[in-house]
């Protein structure tokens, strides 16, 4: 691994010479105290010099450095934090991302860094050669999108994405390349050296989008999800077709015969449906795998990852399209995988592929940054003006032409907006440089395409990057509400969707309803009972109802802890009323071991949803709230213990509230308060007495009445993790840490009766929404909290539900 | 596209192609599927409808046939439900899941929403009074989630249920306590689905090509 091997950037050099020099001065220290400790420690004086029993020959060395042992993985070590610390720097001053893409603040950075390089004269960072590329960086960049991809949308639109894709990087590489040959002709230039097979593979370079800071904007601004889909997977799939019309063009040909066309057109199909077979069939084995892990929680993500490498691997073995391998892997492994695996697993899963492939992408901006001013540039004024704007009009026309040939095969077709955000969404990136940058050296004018390839990536990365923002809010892009997560939506999306299916079915038209409702059917009566350990059929409604419900009852855990009893019990969901007329029942050993299974399918349940746009560099914002129920199943086992339950009976109507009664929370932890991050960051159990100290005191105890709408509300709010982590620090300032969050949404004291229909009703029967008022007319919403305690305790009374007698000593 | 015999065809294929801007080869399409489902028949009942395949799987099936027979999907607007529809009718609630064209005005886009809201919302609306209720609600949720086989009524109850209590809490806001939700009115159902682009997802493609020897 040659990777860093042969520098001494300026950089690094103060660096190490900063700390050869701890190194140093700590060496000294031990130094010394071998003749003091002789002196201080006596008897150990005389064992000396049996050790050693020839003193005068060589003494043992007590300092010694091997540099070049450590060098490399020093060296990227090192590169890769000081790319982490630049990251960090940007977020300092937020506003800055907002307006300027995060990879053009890395290659500016790189600038820098070069330039500091380029002034004390050392030499540029042979980071990229074709190995290092593709073994090790490419992967992880390709995996994460793999892996982030929506699959809904994507399979909604997989023909237009596919068209633009693979027509369109041909479409561009072909243009690109044929006009610039064109224009290698004309003598002025001084460039009729360059041959068209060179200009077809320099085109095939440049025509790899990579529209990272495009996306990023295109989720800020919501554009709609056919738009962006088709960016996210145009550049995802033209990464595969480049690097493969990359090897046919680099492909030492002699002379052109029509044999070779033909060959090559097979050998795209053998590539990249190849690519795509050995995709599916490791993401089966994985996925099949991971079926079998649950004894062994620890190494589960690990199968992952290997699994997609090694598709990667493998694919690169027989050299077919690795990137499309590696990422129908992750497409195929992704639903099942996520189901099999712990929750913890998953989480980790999504964090690593996201940090290594934010890595890898940050350090090719990086070091793009820093190639731009080191190496040695071989400028042509003519020949990379031509470039540009042969890149720009081919993008142009491409999106133009196969806009109409591909409207009249789409339900929603491309208006004039969305195939302006597709041309001007073409950024070249990372991929192109990297390319350009391992062209092999006996292409002449290697030096002039790799300036050409920068021009042309820092063209579009500053100028398109910062200026699509912008464009996109003037031209009003159509937009989407991505933001719906109510049952409602859910369950009219699944009856549209049902109806769309029905009606095709009926009059005979086939499109991807039809065939998602016959995937589906195939999915679940075989697929899943193969993969997936636990293989009940659910239906996406339930998941969110249970997601909705289980952040109900973390709510009703946060905010009143007294009076938590009187929370229904989801065991009445699932399994029979547990029809006790005792009121002080214990829970039995079985039914918390029965409880504790229910909350726990729950919390892995809910993973089915998986959120639909996520930026490269951001985890999927769900994660966020699920480490919460993490956190949360984990304190409501520990507080589950035989015996520290008195809650009985479980009222059948009450069924929105899904947590049994674990009131006995409080008693047991200390009301530490840690830090927020702590709270907000780490799984561990730790952080758990943090979110205890909300629950001191349980203020307005009855307000669990309208805790379901108002958890409905504010889920709709928490669509990034920064606005989560914001609404939680504000709520902690203003509720100054006892009381709980009662004013983090402003439609907390609007709907209290119908919620009190489903409360109060004991009966399951339909018409309780008829008794609503009956009940609430008893309680004012209004009225102030004594007056809320008050009723609560008189609730319980009715209710046949019990309260820990720390929390409400008068209650029985 | 061969033109079908039916002497009512021509007349149809005028109001289809009013209604649904499509192209005489998808009328022609249609036409020939609605003889196969009628079994060469003027009119189609709904035990024909009953008999395809295909539509077994479904879970909201009898929802989808009735919507055919329902008459405020004949944008008529008179109400009741007719016991057979001829070719034109069958095409006429096909219209609702007409894609928009490419270039409509906000206006369009707004009656096309409601257009396609109102025909799920009929869907709904069994007893045609305006208002989904909740049993009516909680008897679509329980069709909706009939074949995945481990739920038990109780959880399709409690959905509809909280379902419902949602709808209450996005469109009447503040309630008084001693208010009660009737059931959700076409402007609510409007309102609660605001964010959902319907106008963009309830569509169908009319295919050009026949299809009809695949189907069953």
């Amino acid at each position: 691994m040659d990777l860093i091997s042969a520098r001494r950037t300026g950089v690094l050099l103060l660096i190490f010479t900063f700390l050869s020099l701890l190194h140093g001065s700590r060496g000294e220290i031990p130094a010394k105290p071998a003749p003091s400790g002789v002196t201080i420690v006596p008897p150990i004086k005389p064992n000396v010099p049996h050790a050693y029993p020839e003193p005068s020959k060589v003494y043992l060395p007590v300092f010694t450095m091997d540099y070049p042992r450590i060098q490399i993985p020093f060296e990227i070590t090192l590169w890769i934090l000081l790319a982490s610390f630049a990251k960090i720097g940007f977020h300092v001053y937020h506003k800055i991302t907002i307006w300027v893409p995060e990879s053009c603040l890395l290659i500016s950075i790189g600038l820098i860094v070069g330039a500091i390089m380029h002034s004390v004269h050392e030499e540029p960072p042979a980071v990229l050669s074709s190995e290092v590329f593709f073994l090790y960086m490419l992967p992880p960049i390709v995996l994460d999108s793999g892996y982030f991809m929506p699959t809904r949308p994507f399979f909604e639109n997989i023909g237009t994405v596919l068209w633009f894709a693979i027509v369109g990087t041909l479409w561009n590489s072909i243009g690109i390349g044929m006009s610039l040959f064109a224009i290698c002709q004309i003598e002025a230039f001084g460039v009729q050296d360059i041959s068209l097979q060179e200009n077809l593979l320099f085109a095939t370079i440049i025509s790899a989008v990579d529209p990272v800071a495009v996306l990023s904007v295109f989720e800020d601004v919501s554009v709609n999800e056919q738009l962006y889909i088709v960016v996210f997977g145009e550049c995802l799939f033209n990464d595969a077709v480049t690097v493969v019309l990359y090897n046919i063009f680099n492909f030492e040909m002699g002379e052109v015969v029509p044999t070779d066309v033909f060959l090559g057109v097979a050998k795209f199909f053998v590539v990249g449906l190849g690519g795509m077979g050995f995709g599916v069939l490791f993401g089966f084995v994985a996925a099949f795998t991971t079926r079998f892990t649950s004894k062994v929680r620890e190494i589960e993500p690990l199968f992952i990852f290997m699994y997609s490498y090694l598709a990667y691997l493998v694919a690169e073995l027989f050299t077919i399209s690795s990137i499309m391998a590696i990422v129908t892997c992750a497409l195929t492994m992704k639903y099942y995988v996520e189901e099999n695996v712990s929750q913890r697993s998953c989480t980790t899963i999504r964090h690593v592929i996201k940090m290594l492939g934010s890595i890898s992408e940050t350090l090719i901006f990086f070091f793009l940054g820093v190639v731009t001013v080191t190496t040695e540039h071989e400028w042509n004024w003519g020949y990379i003006m031509f470039t540009l704007l042969f890149a720009f009009v081919w993008r142009g026309l491409g999106v133009l032409v196969l806009t109409q040939i591909i409207n009249p095969f789409r339900t929603i077709p491309f208006n004039l907006k969305d195939q302006f955000g597709l041309a001007y969404g073409g950024l070249r990136g990372a991929i192109s440089f990297a390319l350009a940058f391992t062209l092999p050296n006996e292409i002449g004018r290697k030096q002039l395409f790799i300036t050409a390839t920068i021009v042309i990536i820092l063209f579009t990365v500053f100028l398109q990057g910062i200026s699509i923002r912008p464009l996109i809010e003037f031209v009003n892009v159509r937009r989407t509400n991505r933001d719906v997560d109510t049952i409602n939506s859910e369950v009219h999306c699944r009856l549209m969707e049902h109806t769309i299916a029905g009606i095709e079915d009926l009059c005979g038209q086939w499109s991807h309803f039809y065939w998602k409702d016959k995937f589906m059917k195939f999915n679940n009566r075989i697929l899943r009972r193969i993969m997936i350990r636990d293989n009940r059929a659910e239906s996406s409604i339930v998941a969110l109802y249970k997601k909705l419900e289980l952040q109900n009852a973390m709510e009703i855990l946060d905010t009143v802890a007294g009076d938590i009893s009187a929370a229904p019990s989801i065991v009445s969901l699932y399994e029979e009323k547990k029809s006790s007329a005792r009121p002080r029942k214990k829970f039995l050993t079985a039914d918390l071991k029965n409880m504790h299974d229910i909350l726990s399918k729950n919390m892995y349940k809910i993973r089915q949803r998986t959120v639909a746009f996520t930026g490269k560099h951001a985890l999927p914002n769900e994660s966020h709230s699920r480490e919460i129920l993490i956190r949360r199943h984990a304190s409501i086992r520990r507080s589950i213990r035989p015996g520290s339950f008195q809650s009985s009976v479980v009222p059948k109507s009450h069924k929105y509230f899904s947590l049994p009664a674990g009131k006995s929370l409080d008693s047991k932890f200390p009301p530490v308060r840690l830090s927020n991050t702590d709270d907000q960051e780490t799984m561990s159990e730790v952080a758990y007495p943090s979110r205890r100290s909300r629950f001191n005191q349980p203020s307005r105890s009855s307000s669990r009445a309208m805790m379901p709408l108002r958890r409905l509300d504010t889920l709709q709010e928490a669509p990034s993790v920064s606005v989560l982590d914001e609404s939680t620090v504000e709520d902690r300032g203003r509720t100054g840490g006892g009381k709980p969050r009662t004013n983090s949404s402003s439609s907390d004291s609007r709907v209290p009766a119908p919620r009190r229909t489903f409360i109060d009703n004991d009966s399951s029967s339909a018409d309780n929404l008829r008794n609503v008022h009956h009940e609430a007319e008893e309680e004012q919403p209004t009225s102030p909290p004594p007056a809320w305690a008050a009723e609560s305790r008189d609730n319980a009374s009715r209710n046949p539900l019990l309260r820990r007698p720390q929390w409400n000593p008068k209650g029985k | 596209m061969a033109v079908c015999a039916c002497t009512r065809f021509d007349f149809c294929s005028k109001v289809a192609c009013f209604l649904f801007s499509v192209s005489l080869e998808q009328i022609g399409v249609l036409h020939k599927r609605f003889k196969q489902l009628s079994h060469n028949e003027e009119t189609l009942r709904r035990d024909h409808l009953n008999g395809i395949p295909d539509l077994a799987c479904n879970p909201i099936r009898s929802q989808i046939i009735e919507a055919f027979f329902d008459r405020r999907n004949f944008r008529q607007n008179i109400e009741g439900t007719v016991d057979e529809i001829n070719f034109e009718q069958f095409l006429v609630v096909m219209s609702h899941f007409k894609p928009p064209r490419l270039h409509i005005t906000e206006e369009q886009r707004e009656s096309i929403r409601r257009e396609k809201l109102r025909f799920l919302f009929n869907m709904h609306d069994t007893d045609n009074d305006g208002t989904i209720t909740l049993e009516e609600y909680r008897h679509v949720v329980e069709e909706l989630l009939s074949l995945s086989e481990t739920l038990e009524k109780d959880t399709a109850q409690s959905i509809a249920d909280a379902a419902m209590l949602e709808v209450a809490s996005i469109s009447m806001g503040h309630m008084e306590p001693d208010e009660f939700y009737e059931g959700i009115t076409f402007e609510h159902f409007s309102k609660l689905l605001n964010g959902f682009e319907i106008e963009s997802n309830m569509n169908i493609r009319f295919l050009y090509t026949d299809t009809m020897n695949l189907c069953k």
